[in-house]
């Protein structure tokens, strides 16, 4: 069992916050994740800007942008990551194109990843298809790939990647990029529905969640809720994160009345 | 013809899918709705005769006699994409993936463009076939290239300026893909060039190889035989493509590409990624591109906006590493004056774009004989450059 999977408890949905590293800068960073922790975060994913992020929606385009100028590279990224590690637990998770890592060199950025503490990948650029050459490096290194399924996935692809994601699927709620909605998809439900019926593997839903009462009706059809833009907002918001950490205290106590994981 | 790409849409190491998977269902619905196509007599029917009744084809291959005397060697022949309708090559493709996506159902069409060819092209097509029309253009580029910006808005398309990264092409392509993966189910992402996930470099190429196809016949016809080079600028790649395609099995003509030079590439302001650039994966494909130490991609820079982009078409990419095509750069200034030179010559203002392979063919043309033919794909007229000749140039209206 990874990090990751042993997050995942009978009676717990699991809470999973994105922040992009490095924004507004690495100190900061730091601070933002032991922040989440102590609010009662179960998987901090953290984002490594990327100057093309396609998948992504104004805000965290924003925030990439400006980690980038302000010299956020993916060796800063590890060091981010290694010093969040001496301190909490938490599994993490970084989330950053393809490009980056392969400029990196898959063998030598998992196991910096390894190094730094972190316990898996998410590449949004990534499908299966052009995965096979990462899993084996992730899998040699004991780093889970977490492959993605939209809406307008096909069953046949559901298949595939019920097979082949290590640690959970992530769940794109809707048909569009990253960032704050003021409702969930009404899709969201049909879809998880479609996935829960090919897998056993923990699902969690990302893009657009937003509120308490999202987070609340996602959790009740999946085993996970990823909060990415909305968190983002919160730190430019008020850098001092007070805002953010009773926004996550307060996701998390709503997230402990849900019943059991998996029940409809 | 070559049976590349392979299944899963590479050419030799280049290409593949590299998108979210919200457009994966989408580009596999693209690549059967293309395969039916082709195998459908009535849409490439439909296509040729548009091809000839709406676009002007076959497009002159037309002797450069002034420009070769010129030059001093050998003989160039230029293909006239430029009197192609709209004015580029662009509507070649906009054409076949117009009759595509009505084919597929899709209400909306949205594009990215660069110079403004492939927008005014995409416009127009969505005009003559009745479907919405939204292009993506970066800020820097709609101010060099206002007069396409006007085009557009004529032909009822809504033109969504794009302020993100370096304001140009590549940042308008992000967008683009931005908007089909929230629009997927009733969209149809018209890719201008040779780029772009599978099946998009094969489909751009194969509407665009007609430029080659004509352009084999047409010299085999006037001097019965093969052309001895080609040559063609290169930003993503799809006019060069175009003319190279067709001839790929002719051993003996040798294919140049000319990419941008910009300020010269000590510089490093310059778009000449198969020159300089390393491989990586932009914008769904795996190909050579200009990136950083950490991976990120690097602002570029050309005089022409039509070639200003980091990456280029996987098939160049292997056509490199695999010898069958040599890639060349030529700069700003030289670019100018292969404008220039077109201009007094033989009275044809030429695009920027095409400028460099103008420039090139030239310099290469003296070193030759007369009996040796050079073909210059004329990619597109040059009417929507004269406000960045005119400044660069210094002259007064």
């Amino acid at each position: 069992m990874s990090a990751i999977t042993s997050v995942f408890q009978p009676g717990r949905k699991a809470l999973i916050a994105y922040v992009t590293a490095g924004y507004p800068d690495a100190k900061a960073t730091v601070k933002i994740a032991a922040a989440l922790a102590e609010g009662g975060c179960d998987i901090i994913e953290l984002g490594i800007p990327f100057s093309d992020p396609m998948a992504d929606g104004a805000t965290i385009q924003k925030a990439s942008y400006q980690a980038l100028q302000k010299g956020i590279t993916p060796e800063v990224c590890l060091k981010i990551a290694a010093t969040i590690r001496e301190t909490i637990t938490t599994p993490m998770v970084f989330m950053t194109y393809y490009n980056p890592i392969l400029n990196y060199g898959l063998e030598a950025f998992c196991q910096s990843c390894v190094k730094a503490g972190v316990d898996g990948l998410i590449v949004p650029d990534l499908p299966p298809e052009e995965g096979l050459e990462l899993e084996k490096v992730t899998h040699k290194n004991n780093l889970d790939l977490i492959y993605l399924l939209a809406p307008t996935s096909t069953n046949e692809r559901i298949s595939t990647v019920a097979a082949r994601s290590r640690g959970f699927i992530y769940l794109v709620s809707l048909t569009g990029v990253t960032g704050a909605r003021n409702s969930l998809s009404p899709e969201l439900k049909g879809f998880v529905k479609r996935v829960r019926a090919k897998t056993d593997l923990p699902l969690c839903v990302g893009f657009g969640i937003s509120k308490i009462e999202h987070a609340m009706e996602t959790a009740a059809l999946a085993d996970g809720v990823i909060i990415g833009s909305k968190l983002i907002e919160l730190i430019e918001q008020d850098e001092s994160l007070t805002t953010l950490k009773s926004f996550i205290t307060s996701v998390r106590q709503a997230l402990n009345t849900q019943k059991k994981t998996g029940e409809v | 013809m070559t049976a590349r790409p392979d299944v899963s849409g590479y050419f030799g190491k280049y290409g593949g899918k590299f998108v979210p998977e919200t457009l994966m269902p989408a580009l596999a619905e693209l690549e059967n709705a293309y395969a039916d196509a082709l195998a459908d007599t009535a849409f490439q029917k439909q296509f040729d005769r548009l091809c000839k009744d709406y676009i002007g084809r076959p497009t002159p291959l037309y002797y450069a006699a002034q420009l070769s005397k010129k030059a001093g060697g050998a003989t160039i022949l230029l293909k006239r994409e430029d009197l192609a309708h709209t004015g580029a090559h662009k509507i070649n493709n906009a054409l076949g993936q117009g009759l595509l996506a009505k084919r597929m159902g899709k209400t909306r069409i949205i594009a990215e463009t660069g110079a403004g060819q492939h927008g005014v092209a995409a416009a127009t097509v969505c005009a003559m076939l009745g479907l919405e029309c939204v292009v993506y253009m970066g800020s820097e580029d709609i101010k060099r290239q206002a007069p396409n910006v006007v085009r557009m808005k004529l032909m009822n398309a809504e033109v969504r300026p794009v302020n993100s990264g370096s304001k140009t092409l590549k940042d308008a392509i992000n967008e683009a893909i931005r908007d089909w993966v929230s629009n997927v189910q009733n969209t149809h992402y018209s890719l201008g060039s040779v780029v772009g996930p599978h099946p998009y470099p094969m489909i751009v190429r194969d509407f665009q190889a007609i430029i080659g196809r004509e352009a084999r016949a047409q010299v085999m016809s006037a001097y019965k035989k093969l052309p001895d080079y080609l040559v063609a600028c290169v930003g993503g790649g799809s006019n060069s493509i175009g003319l190279f395609h067709p001839f790929y099995n002719d051993k003996d003509v040798k294919f140049i590409g000319v990419e941008a030079g910009g300020k010269g590439l000590k510089t490093g302001k310059h778009a000449a990624t198969l020159a300089t650039g390393k491989v990586g994966v932009l914008h769904g494909t795996k190909s050579y591109l200009m990136e950083d130490e950490h991976g990120q991609i690097m602002e570029t820079h050309s005089i022409s906006a039509g070639l200003d982009y980091p990456g280029v078409g996987p098939e160049h990419s292997f056509y490199k590493d695999s010898g069958r095509a040599t890639y060349v750069t030529v700069d700003d200034n030289q670019a100018l004056e292969g404008f220039k030179l077109l201009c007094h010559t033989e009275g044809i203002i030429p695009a920027l774009e095409s400028s460099h392979a103008i420039y090139y063919a030239v310099k290469m043309a003296k070193d030759l004989s007369k009996d040796k033919i050079i073909i210059v794909n004329l990619s597109g007229r040059g009417d929507k450059d004269l406000g960045i000749v005119t400044q660069a140039l210094g002259m007064e209206a």
